[in-house]
């Protein structure tokens, strides 16, 4: 299951202009990229159209405000699972339980802080350590096991509240710890942290996957395991890996929300932000049956849907159309990405030129 | 065909298991009361599950159930409250609608090849978003109707009530069998999903019709979920944008634990039965017990979902590694089943 798109799809029409040409280009070398950074371009260009100030950024006590830095700021739980979401996919499988870990990771890190005299630094290295456990739990049962990622990772999903709620002991645990508060509310350079961390993060995983063979590993094994694994890579391995990592990642996001809002809610940290990252992770490209992923596409795909989230927010929309306004982007999306819907669109546009 | 109905058997044992357990520890298990409130209170929930088991038998999906209960229920609430429609009429609306909502999922997913999880999931979206435009909050239902079908139950002589609603389930259940063993629909479902990832499309060479099943498939689901949403409104005479979420997620679990796979092609709508009434037996066992927490249920039912799984994996990878040594490429589950490759 490798690139069919590109593979298959005829070469796009070259305008004659110059700059359209170049932009025909452009589109041609990068049309995976282009219609995810079309779309976010839209969008924002769309919010501009509502609110004028949208893309304004005032400095207020040292720290940057403004609907640009509020999506990123916002966006930044679901940039780091759709970051982790990305790998997972990308070995065929998919990570449902990323909210319910967010909810056990914030729900560790806020009874820890508040009822031992742990240094927040340990509170936030065991909270990572929760996720790295949840995320080892979904890759033995996925990579050892060889039970479906759904289902083994529903498995988590259904029980992983109810332990957060037993951690918790069924109350919304709150905290006052100024340490681990600045992950979800702190300031660095007058930006907020949670922004720094999230790049930070991408950053590590980039690299991590990217400049090593990993990525090409991942994108192997999800194309082919068994190929895989002839091949001498052990497959098993990676698979443990990348829902170790996407554990990682939903343990970070756990910890800027409930930072954020300084208590564990064991109810609704996190509730469906898997599915957004999902979400994110298909409008970036990478296709659910696996092979190639894309990692930058994925953050563009999850800052598209805060921005969509965002933009009504601020249009004063109702906030009852929320989900419908967000469905139907994404499906315009996605039926753009589609080739079979394109197809005809491709054809009478080429029937066009032949005739002109 | 026997060794396949393995873990429907497993199923029942552990359903029986459950209710002895219950019955030892509140011999009120024992009555009709207990056990006719199982059909009542699990009765939407099995409702969506049967169509929930189509369309995982048919390799699918579908994440838009709960959402769709819920967009019924508040249909439901203004049609008959505010538009002064007669429940039947408002029923039928929206059971058009239901399968209107679900041909255009199916349609999408056949003809424009986007995966059954995104496009049901955007489904989801919308019909959650389309109850909350319709009402923000929970609207009561008052009719004479409502009345008639809350009244209409049978007495047990223990006073144990078979409602309407629970009556209804069983024939749903019992249609669903029909359906799913004794027509060409339910055939064609089977094959669909017993080889719809395999190279050489075998349910198109056996002249299966791909895009009308996969498009009735869904149809039939979101039609069910309608359905349950009306025994919803009917169950609580209300209707509520926040109703049922997650419901989606119960009903797959129940399909599971029932047996069926989730790569498709193999699954029983009597095993939902049993996975949809093993839910039941927790609630009521946690329920009766009073010291346990209500997050226990979800505890309890993820832990069989669990054992569920490892037991349907201890059999089928047997069998499938079994086939895999005699006739090698030949074995779809063999190859499927391995997420990463183990050596023959």
């Amino acid at each position: 299951m490798t690139d069919q798109r590109t593979s298959s799809t005829p070469a796009p029409p070259r305008p004659k202009s110059s700059i359209l040409s170049s932009l025909g280009r452009l589109a041609a070398g990068n049309r995976r990229a282009l219609f995810p950074l079309l779309a976010l371009v839209l969008i924002l260009l769309g919010n501009w159209l509502i609110s004028p100030s949208f893309f304004s950024i005032r400095v207020v006590e040292g720290r940057m405000l403004g609907s640009i830095i509020d999506i990123f700021n916002r966006g930044a739980p679901t940039v780091l699972l759709a970051i982790g979401m990305t790998l997972v996919i990308a070995t065929k499988g998919i990570d449902l339980s990323v909210g319910a870990v967010i909810a056990i990771c914030g729900a560790v890190a806020a009874v820890l802080i508040s009822t031992t005299d742990l240094s927040p630094y340990v509170v936030m290295l065991l909270s990572v350590g929760a996720g790295i456990l949840c995320g080892l739990w979904n890759g033995i049962l996925v990579a050892i096991f060889d039970i479906q990622p759904f289902i083994a990772t529903l498995i988590l999903m259904v029980v992983g509240r109810g332990i957060a709620q037993l951690i918790t002991e069924g109350q919304i645990a709150v905290f006052n710890n100024p340490t681990l508060e600045f992950i979800g509310k702190g300031t660095l350079f007058g930006i907020p942290f949670a922004i720094i961390l999230t790049a930070i993060v991408f950053v590590i995983v980039y690299l991590f996957i990217r400049r090593t063979a990993l990525g090409l590993l991942i994108e192997s094994v999800g194309a082919n395991a068994r190929a895989s694994y002839y091949a001498g890579i052990n497959a098993r391995l990676i698979t443990l890996m990348v829902y170790v990592i996407s554990g990682i990642c939903a343990a970070i996001a756990g910890l800027i929300i409930t930072t954020d809002i300084k208590g564990a809610d064991a109810n609704n940290a996190g509730l469906w932000l898997e599915l957004d990252a999902i979400l994110a992770v298909v409008i970036g490209g990478t296709l659910l049956s696996g092979g190639r992923f894309y990692l930058a596409l994925s953050v563009i795909g999850a800052l598209i849907i805060q921005s969509i989230q965002t933009g009504i927010f601020v249009s004063g929309l109702p906030p009852t159309f929320n989900l419908i306004v967000q469905a139907v982007v994404i499906l315009a999306i996605l039926f753009l990405q589609s080739e079979e819907f394109r197809r005809p669109f491709v054809r009478a546009w080429n029937r066009m030129r032949k005739t002109a | 065909m026997r060794s396949r109905a393995f873990p429907l058997i497993a199923t029942f044992v552990v359903f029986v298991a459950l209710y002895l357990i219950g019955y030892q520890r509140f011999p009120a298990f024992g009555t009709t009361r207990v056990i006719a409130n199982f059909l009542t209170d699990k009765s939407f929930l099995g409702i969506a599950a049967v169509g929930m088991t189509f369309v995982i038998i048919a390799g699918g999906i579908d994440l838009s159930v709960g959402s769709v209960v819920a967009f019924t229920g508040v249909f439901c609430a203004l049609a008959i409250g505010r538009l002064g429609m007669h429940p039947l009429v408002a029923f039928a609306v929206i059971l058009l609608i239901g399968a209107a909502f679900g041909a255009i999922m199916g349609a999408v997913i056949h003809f424009y090849k986007i995966p059954a999880f995104i496009v049901t999931l955007a489904g989801m979206f919308l019909a959650r978003g389309g109850a909350f435009v319709l009402s923000q909050e929970s609207l009561p239902i008052e009719h004479s109707f409502y009345e008639l079908i809350g009244d209409l139950y049978y007495v047990f002589p223990d006073r144990g009530r078979l409602t309407f609603v629970a009556v209804l389930f069983v024939v749903v259940l019992v249609v669903g069998i029909v359906i799913a063993h004794f027509t060409r629909f339910g055939r064609n479902i089977y094959a669909m999903g017993g080889s719809r990832e395999s190279a050489a499309n075998a349910a198109l060479l056996l002249g299966v019709p791909i895009g009308r099943t996969t498009i009735m498939v869904y149809t039939l689901s979101a039609v069910l979920a309608t359905l349950s949403g009306i025994v919803y409104s009917l169950y609580t005479s209300s209707g509520y944008p926040r109703a049922a979420v997650g419901l989606e997620l119960d009903a797959i679990a129940a399909v599971v634990t029932g047996g069926t796979l989730l790569t498709g092609g193999v699954g029983f709508v009597a095993g939902t039965f049993v996975g949809v009434m093993i839910q039941g037996v927790i609630q009521t066992y946690i329920n009766f017990d009073g010291t346990l927490n209500s997050w226990w249920t979800k505890i309890v039912i993820g832990l069989l979902l669990f054992l569920f799984i490892i037991i349907q994996k201890v059999l089928t990878s047997y069998r499938g590694t079994f086939t895999f040594r005699l006739i090698p490429g030949l074995s779809r589950r063999a190859a499927e089943s391995k997420t990463s490759a183990s050596p023959p």
